[in-house]
């Protein structure tokens, strides 16, 4: 049961964003924090992901997902982080106010000093890009087919096509060929991957699993459940083009098509989404345009590795203690921060100038197309460079960043914005 | 030993579920069969959900009769069976001028078919009243009495109000023949066996034209599926409060714009006759056909925002219909024939037939009479279903009172949707049990936001695993056929 109705910093999601968040509200001098949690477990999807390839970059070691989440969860139960798990938070006012309810734990209302958004990401469907056909049972999106068959040890299906070459769909592709399921096909819209690079070669190219860009699913077949679909090839604007189209019989279709971030609770606390990223507008503190409320992880932007989002909960739960202790700088000097030429977005959407000053700023974003070649990522601010990043490469399906360091502080102190933009060399 | 019944009702739809309903307010046993796994599979399962006014209907037809005066009885039906109802009025768009006389036509229709409070609104007052209509609205005919409603939950309220009042269902039970005893039918052969009936009512919906032929009536009626498309938009992202129609064609009522009793605005439908009583598909010609129907009545929709398709078909009749001098397909049937016995015919109930069904279910009633039946009245008969909870209609106050007194409504299942495990153990065992995934969600609207059961399927499945005393393995989507699960993964070898 919980032990105030009042805290500090409350923490909506125990994923990756989440616990770092709460390490940091911890370390950052938060007395009480507390973590809402929907599922019965901490650790969010990370627990499903039972593959590993993360932690890499937060503690230079390869762990699968629970692995990975359990360092987190050690140490916010050393910290006496508080917990609410099996609880689904119904709705954050903007005042702060959070209403919650739990089988274990009945109704329940806190009021927190400031809150974490860390409520990460949903898959898009199959109505989301409209395949045609029928409906029947076996059409999942990959996250949840990964759920039926990590977490509740059943099989979904035993011949796969799988449509679009998103990380968890190409994961699955591996983990149903592990488990004696046939995966017939893997379709790309795109001329190019959409997850990482590491995952086509790991999960696809090692098992001989024959992956087509510039396809789709035109057609889903059964009245009860999946018999066959149809893919084409696809021209330029998406077209299918015709004397292209093949029948594969199936008995299953996964979908790893795109994330989203999961904003709904985000919408009644007032908080203003950006419609590029589908997350909230933040600042380098994660703070979105509602005082108090910070937001980390996959809630603000689709992040490639976990690590990426552990970072930003770290970030978010720094800012977060920050404000409910009342130290945040008051005096906020925002800029906004422009994605230029080939960039699809940059988070965080805007800046507090005066940050810069004693801490260095990182700018993360996604490309619209992919360069392979040498790519130079370039801040400036509409007229002079303030600083560049050489890259080999750059592909939609792997996040880029850029750092400000405080040597910068007296460019960016004479901007009225700063742009991101990449370019070949 | 075969079982008697009075009655018989082949077909759990809307139409069936209110006939039985009906009778179950009379002396007499009643049996409700249905092929599917649970009632409401077919045409009252994907459709506009609209209670139409009425001025649609060729005048002087008894399709006509029976929307006017079905349409009227929506208020009492939804308050004594507790389902969304609501009687927001509908808009008939004229875009552009050259569509403006069509309203008169339509006005001319309302009036010879009775339709109260119906009116021609000039173009400025339609925009004021639906800010996101097109500017190049004309006007349009406002008709106050045009309704929304939820049809799954209609049908189950009135399929259960039936089983409280006695009336038997028999689900997964396929209609095969009549039992005739010269020419009078005295009972049916099901799937699931023989069914002896003094009376069999034939509310077979798209297979309407096989249960006449069986009894010899009708030989030339044939249905022929009209097939419509529908695209469903998150709520949170479009918001249309109003039901706004196009001015109508040779094809049908043409393609709305309209909001639901969900608050989630839908597009649709098409009208592709089709062959194939299974097609439900969506298709690409289908979706580009909504999507330019609905864009000429609010041009500012983005296809971003849809987060569901699907198809329906509407059992349209070939004809001959009952009304002498209308075109084969524009009316119902709705008869005891004179060459069978014990035989009451419903064939071609098409839209507006959920509109009109309390009407045709009292119009099977005076034709029983006519037919010499007494139908005495039971004096314990209850015409209420009484509701349950729903936690996503709740206030805060609300919720936290049911969760104290129910905990298991504080485990919301459906995120989306907030449809909790509280509400799903109740429909698993309500008066007609919903032992499927579909058959959940049609009851309490999970699964139908913007994940689309991405995040409750695996745990609805579990519910129903634990509820029914099955195995994960045997839960279905929608019945037989559909398993959401094939097997074990492997085990681990130590």
């Amino acid at each position: 049961m919980l032990k105030k109705d009042t805290y500090d910093v409350v923490i909506i999601g125990s994923g990756p964003g989440g616990l770092a968040a709460a390490v940091a509200a911890k370390e950052e001098g938060a007395e009480d924090v507390l973590v809402i949690e929907r599922d019965t477990e901490l650790g969010g999807i990370l627990l499903q992901c039972i593959h590993n390839g993360f932690g890499a970059e937060v503690f230079n070691e390869d762990l699968p997902g629970p692995s990975y989440a359990q360092r987190y969860i050690d140490e916010t139960l050393e910290l006496g982080v508080e917990f609410l798990l099996d609880t689904i938070v119904l709705e954050v006012t903007p005042d702060r106010k959070i209403f919650a309810s739990s089988k274990l734990h009945g109704f329940v209302e806190i009021t927190a000093r400031a809150i974490v958004l860390a409520m990460g990401c949903r898959e898009r469907t199959r109505a989301m890009i409209q395949i045609p056909g029928m409906r029947p049972a076996g059409v999942y999106t990959a996250g949840t087919a990964q759920r039926f068959v990590n977490i509740e040890g059943k099989m979904p299906g035993e011949k796969v096509v799988i449509l679009g070459s998103g990380d968890i769909g190409l994961i699955m592709a591996r983990r149903l060929t592990f488990e004696g399921a046939k995966v017939e096909r893997v379709c790309e819209i795109l001329p190019y991957l959409s997850g990482l690079t590491r995952n086509y070669v790991q999960c696809l190219q090692d098992f001989d699993i024959p992956l087509q860009f510039r396809h789709t699913v035109k057609f889903i077949y059964g009245k009860n459940r999946v018999e066959a679909v149809e893919i084409a090839e696809v021209d330029d604007k998406w077209q299918y083009i015709p004397g292209t189209e093949e029948l594969i019989p199936c008995d299953t279709l996964l979908l790893s098509v795109g994330l989203i971030p999961e904003n709904e609770l985000s919408r009644q606390a007032g908080v203003e989404l950006d419609p590029i990223t589908g997350g909230p507008y933040v600042d380098e503190s994660r703070q979105t345009n509602v005082p108090g409320i910070f937001a980390a992880g996959n809630v603000v932007h689709v992040y490639d590795l976990a690590d990426w989002v552990t970072w930003a909960g770290l970030d978010a739960g720094k800012g977060a203690a920050k404000y409910a202790k009342a130290i945040r700088a008051k005096e906020m000097e925002l800029i906004p921060v422009i994605a230029g030429k080939n960039v699809h977005h940059v988070i965080p959407q805007a800046i507090n100038k005066r940050s810069l000053e004693d801490e260095e700023i990182e700018l993360q974003l996604r490309v619209l197309k992919p360069i392979e070649e040498r790519t130079i990522i370039e801040v400036h601010d509409g007229k002079n460079q303030i600083t560049r990043k050489l890259e080999r490469y750059v592909r939609p399906g792997e996040m880029n960043t850029i750092v400000l360091k405080p040597r910068h502080f007296a460019d960016v102190e004479k901007a009225s914005n700063i742009t991101v933009e990449v370019n070949p060399r | 030993m075969q079982e008697k019944y009075d009655y018989i009702v082949i077909g759990a739809g809307v139409v069936g579920s209110i006939i039985a309903r009906t009778l179950s307010r009379y002396e007499g046993r009643i049996l409700l069969i249905e092929k599917e796994a649970d009632i409401c599979m077919g045409t009252t399962a994907a459709n506009t959900a609209i209670v139409h006014a009425g001025y649609d209907p060729l005048p002087n037809t008894l399709k006509a009769r029976m929307n006017v005066k079905g349409n009227a009885m929506w208020d009492t039906l939804a308050g004594e069976l507790n389902f969304p109802f609501e009687r927001r009025g509908d808009f008939v768009v004229a875009v552009g001028d050259e569509e403006f006389p069509e309203l008169e036509t339509l006005m001319t229709f309302a009036k010879k078919n009775g339709v109260p409070g119906c009116q021609i609104l000039p173009g400025h007052e339609v925009r004021r009243r639906e800010k996101n209509i097109t500017p190049d609205v004309s006007g349009a005919v406002w008709a106050s009495t045009g309704g929304i409603c939820d049809p799954f939950q209609a049908t189950v309220a009135a399929a259960e109000n039936a089983v409280m009042n006695g009336v038997e269902v028999k689900l997964n039970t396929a209609f095969e023949e009549f039992i005739m005893d010269g020419d009078r039918i005295i009972g049916i052969k099901t799937n699931q066996g023989d069914f002896l009936s003094r009376w069999v009512v034939n509310c077979a919906g798209l297979y309407s034209d096989f249960v006449m032929h069986q009894a010899g009536v009708r030989p030339e009626f044939k249905i022929r599926p009209r097939k419509g498309e529908y695209f469903v938009f998150d709520r949170a992202d479009v918001q249309i409060d109003n039901v706004l129609f196009p001015v109508p064609t040779d094809k049908g009522k043409g393609i709305l714009v309209t909001t639901t009793v969900h608050g989630n605005t839908i597009l649709g439908p098409n009208a592709e006759i089709i062959d194939d009583k299974n097609d439900t598909s969506t298709t690409t010609s289908g979706m580009d056909e909504i999507w330019a129907g609905a864009n000429k009545l609010v041009p500012s929709l983005s296809k971003k925002h849809v987060i569901a398709t699907f198809a329906g078909l509407r059992p349209m009749g070939n004809g001959p219909c009952k009304t002498p001098g209308v075109d084969y397909n524009k009316d119902f049937i709705v008869e005891i024939p004179e060459k069978v016995r014990g035989f009451v015919n419903l064939g071609g109930i098409e839209s507006p037939g959920l509109a009109s069904s309390p009407a045709i279910a009292q119009e099977v009633i005076d034709l029983l009479k006519d037919a010499g039946e007494e139908m005495k009245v039971k004096k314990d008969w209850d015409p209420i279903r009484p509701s349950r909870p729903r936690f996503r209609e709740m206030s805060q106050k609300d919720r936290k009172l049911l969760v104290e007194m129910d905990p298991s409504y504080g485990r919301v299942i459906c995120r989306c949707e907030n449809v909790t495990e509280g509400e799903i153990i109740a429909e698993i065992h309500a008066p007609i049990p919903a032992t499927n995934y579909d058959a959940i969600k049609r009851r309490t609207w999970l699964g139908t936001g913007r994940c689309q059961g991405g995040f409750d399927t695996p745990r609805v499945v579990e519910i129903l695993s634990k509820e029914l005393g099955v195995s994960p393995l045997e839960i279905t989507k929608r019945g037989k056929g559909s398993k959401f699960l094939f097997r074990p993964t492997k085990k681990v070898e130590n």
